[in-house]
């Protein structure tokens, strides 16, 4: 790695106003940020942790009975502490391994929108509400394709408001080396309808199956979408499966995931 | 002798304390006064012409000791590779020179192009960053295939083209086995890749180089299976230092599986750097670096045919492989191929006719080399899997068909130019069959079926040729290096005793089995033994541990060193004891003169040795040492059969293994909790090579799976427990201990067995699938299901 300045705030004010500095970036759990530094492909001048404010950690109940998670939030305190939404907590306990649960954290994962991330599909299935510093943003207008979010520079991410669903469930198909989701899918059933996310699959990122969605709008019942997959055309082929074997998986695992959700 | 030290014995492994304590000493444990740190400055491109380097802005920052390019390296010698190949017309291989550093072309990612010393390994890199590499990209030749065709790029400018070597063994009966296969009542066909492997053991490659000024000596420390195979490879071949001013130091190593048998250029460049810049350079390789720089396994394509009679006999076989070199020819890739393929061709089967075709072939990747099983692993997957596919085409039984044709006479000769001396493969089939519990496999695939699971069953053989090797004979072969071992034991006053071996240990218990080897024969407690290993300036000499050599050739020498030592100490007692030699008898660590009840124990004749007041000085000297060499008179011959049960989803073609068996044929065993061991790790690469690892490169000569994010290595949560037997035993007859080997046997036994499963399992379900390379991953598996 390139030498680096280090700071570690314990308020959000003071870590926004550290980020200000164009050279800075946050570092939360480190999972993907410090790799990346070790193989020198990222140069930033000053690290901000994220890891000493008290305000980014932790699981409440917000307006609308709403699950409200502290960015900071390792995927451990999650998969222990999600008990009101177990499809989030059980997408959690399954991220990496122990030593990565218990450093990353939901806002890192969310910032970092790789497209083969378990997190994403949650809150873009959920229709989570991505809380920054400066402002509320909707899952469906938070993610922006590979790596890319609505977030702007120096924003950072201090919370995620999921909505309690009646019912949900993520399926992931493990890519047989990192185990990131070759594809993932997250379904959720609220009283108006159904949302199906999701990840590991398209060139464009997490994204939600519409067709899929519409047909289960008549039931939470796999039949409804037997023989479907959305189109193969902009999945992705990579040394692990084919555009075609991905948009074939989708299908699957959200037959998968609904009929485990009932 | 107590039962639970000796030859037979289980003790835990003593090593296993340090290690699992972290009081190990791995070479990048080491720290040297004054060490400097190198960073390798490695081409991006598979292929170029070095146009310029510049080092001059890089050599002014801070810390930089100095840069090294391919010019310092001129007067220095080729990267030797150990062994001549000759090809079916008479003609040597090609073998191009391989420097230490790049000189005029970059021949695969990885290839290192400069080499920057600095106080430290941050600044290392930052040097290495600001040195200026000017490349002309040239086309990559990377599928071997292509590489072969007239008019194709050149790896090396200086050779005809890209082919290392067209061997065909045994020569003489290629017309036969041709015509042998026209004629024959049914021919089965099976084109087939085995794929190349990165071999990831734990502890990453480790050199310390250092150089004394007042004595003239080097000192290299580093992650070798083998010193002094290092000392005598990079001391002749490309320093030129003489063997009395070289110690190699192999420490700790953290797991080798053949990828640290071979020297390497940053061995070289390490001690070479250190008397240059006379200061000790020490290189620790990151696992990106690995990915690159050690050598890969495997990477054969093959097409192999099998003729069989009317009455389903093997009639003769035939094999044509590419086999990949990459880009230079590392120490022993050209005979993996070769002398540890086509002489396994037989198998377990009386075959009596065979005919195996070897190209081998440069491509701009990382050159190949022995990886666990080195070449057998091919023989046995392609054999095993073409027996396979006839027993399906001829709708008979697989385990019938291979009853049938098995050697069941020894010893056999082969018509692939070995001789096995034991063996009985009925006897292991019979154990597989009761350990794997195959006649409830019926109902075990109903129940899976019932869970909506396609479950399938694969059995296979396999033979080995271990031991390696008979230098005569190798040295016929083109070996350039005898392949014998040695051993000194050496006898303390006190009676402790310290066995200097050649063989070194790496993951392998020798620490705990070679001792209970001489604890048997002294008949005293193997805790006064220890062995010492991995240092050339302490142990004899040795070719090192691979190809499961150690015990069968290793520990042959500790067993003829010790019979010195007894012979020698009976000498001594027959002294104190005022009796002839010749009633001297050696029991529990007393020496006894048969027919009276005179006693003398282990202790007094040692310290007499080194006290000899009452000693026969006029007979013998005082002392007790003794040094043997063991030259091997054959081959060892491990055999088994293995069974392995997977279950396969047919919605995501995901194969899980259920259940997996090996009943192994090791000859006599030291340490059952040891081979066990051994077995349980093969098995785990063998199911990683079937299931899961696979290191590929795109068109350009990149490195697509280039870290553990896409290199899939095989985990605990992915291997089943294992069911294996080693009771069926017929000793090796050449060697003193009657052992076999078996480091090899779990690697080169498994991967068949899972992709017969696999077949079976698909074909259960009515899919029409004869084939899948391996890794057989689950989209290899839905799109032979949906082709
Ligand atoms: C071995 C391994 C296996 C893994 N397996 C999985 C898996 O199966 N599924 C999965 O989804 N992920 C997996 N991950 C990724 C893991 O979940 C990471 O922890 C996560 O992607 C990043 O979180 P982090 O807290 O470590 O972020 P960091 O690495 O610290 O930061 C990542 C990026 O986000 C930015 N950032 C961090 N926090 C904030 C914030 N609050 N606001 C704005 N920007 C921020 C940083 O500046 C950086 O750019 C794995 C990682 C490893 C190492």
């Amino acid at each position: 790695m390139y030498s680096f300045d280090f700071e570690k705030p314990s308020t959000i004010a003071d870590a926004v106003a550290a980020l200000a500095d164009d050279d800075a970036q946050a570092l939360a759990g480190g999972q993907t940020l410090i790799p990346t530094l070790k193989q020198r492909l990222a140069s930033p001048e000053k690290l901000i942790s994220l890891t000493g404010i008290p305000e980014l950690q932790g699981i409440c109940t917000g307006d609308n009975g709403a699950l409200c998670i502290g960015a900071g939030t390792t995927h451990a305190d999650v998969a222990a502490g999600a008990g009101a939404f177990p499809a989030l907590a059980a997408l959690a306990g399954n991220i990496g391994d122990p030593a990565v649960r218990s450093r990353g954290t939901i806002g890192g994962s969310v910032a970092n929108n790789d497209p083969s991330a378990c997190y994403p599909a949650a809150v873009l299935g959920a229709g989570a509400t991505v809380v920054t510093n400066a402002r509320e943003i909707a899952a469906d207008d938070f993610f922006d394709g590979l790596f890319e979010t609505a977030l702007e520079e120096g924003e950072i991410i201090t919370e995620v408001r999921f909505p309690i669903p009646e019912v949900a469930n993520y399926q992931k198909f493990e890519q047989p080396a990192s185990r990131f989701a070759l594809v993932g899918v997250f379904v959720v059933k609220f009283a108006d309808g159904v949302r199906v996310a999701v990840t590991g699959a398209s060139e464009e990122g997490v994204f939600r199956w519409r067709e899929a969605e519409n047909a289960l709008s008549n039931g939470m019942d796999a039949a409804l979408i037997e023989g479907m997959s959305p189109n193969a055309d902009d999945m992705i082929t990579d040394l692990h499966g084919s555009a075609a074997y991905r948009a074939h998986l989708v299908g699957v695992m959200t037959r998968r995931a609904v009929a485990a959700a009932n | 002798m107590p039962k639970d030290h000796g030859i037979g014995a289980s003790p835990k492994r003593r090593e296993d304390i340090r290690f699992l304590t972290g009081e190990g000493n791995y070479t990048d444990d080491m720290n040297v006064h004054g060490q400097a740190y190198v960073h390798f400055l490695r081409s991006d491109v598979a292929h170029g012409r070095i146009v310029n380097v510049d080092t001059a802005d890089a050599a002014a920052m801070p810390g930089v000791v100095r840069i090294f390019t391919g010019d310092d390296f001129a007067d220095v010698g080729s990267i030797p590779c150990g062994w001549l190949v000759t090809d079916r017309f008479g003609e040597p291989m090609q073998e191009p020179a391989h420097p230490v550093l790049a000189q005029g072309k970059v021949r695969h990612v990885g290839d290192p192009i400069a080499a920057v010393v600095a106080d430290s390994l941050e600044q290392a890199r930052d040097a290495a960053e600001a040195i200026s590499v000017e490349i002309e990209e040239l086309p990559a030749v990377v599928d071997m295939a292509s590489a072969l065709q007239d008019g194709s790029v050149k790896v090396h400018d200086d050779l005809k083209n890209n082919l290392c070597y067209d061997w065909g063994f045994v020569e003489e009966n290629r017309d036969a086995v041709d015509a042998a296969i026209k004629g024959a009542a049914h021919v089965t066909t099976l084109e087939l890749r085995n794929q190349r492997l990165v071999a990831n053991p734990m502890e990453p490659r480790v050199a310390i180089g250092e150089y004394s000024r007042s004595t003239g000596e080097h000192t290299l420390h580093t992650t070798s299976q083998n010193p002094h195979v290092i000392r005598l490879l990079m001391g002749a071949f490309v320093l030129g230092i003489p063997e009395h001013k070289l110690r190699v130091v192999a420490p700790d190593v953290g797991g080798g599986f053949g990828s640290k048998i071979f020297h390497y250029a940053e061995e070289a460049f390490c001690t070479f750097a250190a008397k240059a810049v006379n200061r000790p350079v020490k290189w620790t390789s990151t696992r990106s670096e690995a990915f690159m720089s050690d050598a890969h396994g495997r990477d054969h394509v093959t097409k192999i045919e099998l003729a069989l009679d009317a009455d389903n006999n093997f009639v003769a076989l035939r094999t044509d492989t590419m086999a990949n070199m990459g880009a230079y020819l590392s120490t022993f890739s050209t005979s993996v191929p070769t002398w540890l393929h086509g002489t396994l061709m037989a198998g377990n089967y009386k075959t009596p006719l065979i005919y195996v075709n070897v190209k081998a072939v440069f491509t701009n990747t990382v050159p190949v080399d022995a990886y666990r099983g080195a070449g057998r692993p091919e023989a046995t997957f392609q054999l095993e899997r073409v027996i396979d596919k006839a027993a399906r085409e001829l709708g008979v039984d697989p385990i019938a068909l291979r009853r049938q044709n098995f050697v069941t006479e020894f010893p056999y000769a082969t018509p692939v130019a070995v001789e096995y001396d034991t063996g009985d493969y009925v006897a292991t089939m019979d154990k597989l069959e009761e350990i794997a519990d195959l006649s409830g496999f019926e109902s075990r695939r109903a129940e899976s079926a019932a869970r909506g699971k396609l479950r399938g069953l694969g059995v296979n053989c396999y033979i080995e040729a271990c031991g390696i090797a008979p230098s005569n004979l190798v040295g016929q072969l083109g070996a350039r290096a005898g392949l014998y071992d040695a051993a000194t034991v050496r006898v303390n006053a006190t009676g402790s005793i310290s066995v200097m071996v050649g063989a070194h240990s790496h993951g392998q218990g020798h620490e705990t089995s070679f001792p209970q080897v001489v604890a048997d024969m002294l008949g005293i407690d193997a805790d006064m033994i220890d062995i010492v290993h991995g240092d050339t300036s302490k142990i004899p000499f040795g070719m090192g541990t691979y190809g499961s050599r150690s015990l069968a050739v290793c520990g042959s020498a500790m067993v003829r060193a010790t019979e010195k030592i007894i012979a020698k100490s009976k000498k001594i007692a027959a002294h104190l004891m005022e009796a002839s030699d010749a009633d001297i008898e050696l029991k529990d660590g007393q020496f006894t003169v048969a027919g009276t009840d005179k006693s003398v124990a282990w202790g007094d004749v040692t310290l007499a040795a080194y006290v000899p007041h009452n000693y026969p000085l006029e007979d013998i000297e005082p002392g007790l040492e003794e040094t043997a060499f063991y030259d091997p008179a054959n081959f060892t011959y491990p055999a088994g059969a293995y069974a392995c049960e997977v279950e396969v989803d047919q919605e995501t073609g995901k194969v899980t293994i259920e259940r997996f068996s090996a009943a192994d044929d090791f000859g006599n065993i030291i340490n059952p909790m040891i081979v066990d061991g051994q077995v349980h790790g093969g098995i785990g690469q063998g199911i990683g090579q079937a299931l899961l690892e696979n290191c590929v490169y795109d068109d350009n000569g990149q490195l697509l799976s280039a870290s553990y994010m896409d290199y899939a290595m095989p985990r605990a949560d992915e291997v089943p427990f294992y069911a294996v037997d080693h009771s069926c035993q017929t000793p090796c007859t050449h060697n003193p201990l009657g052992v076999k080997g078996c480091g090899e046997a779990g690697a080169i036994g498994s991967p068949p067995s899972v992709v017969n499963a696999v077949i079976d399992a698909l074909q259960s379900g009515g899919h029409d699938v004869t084939h899948i390379d391996m890794p057989v991953s689950p989209s290899r598996v839905w799109a032979a299901m949906n082709q």
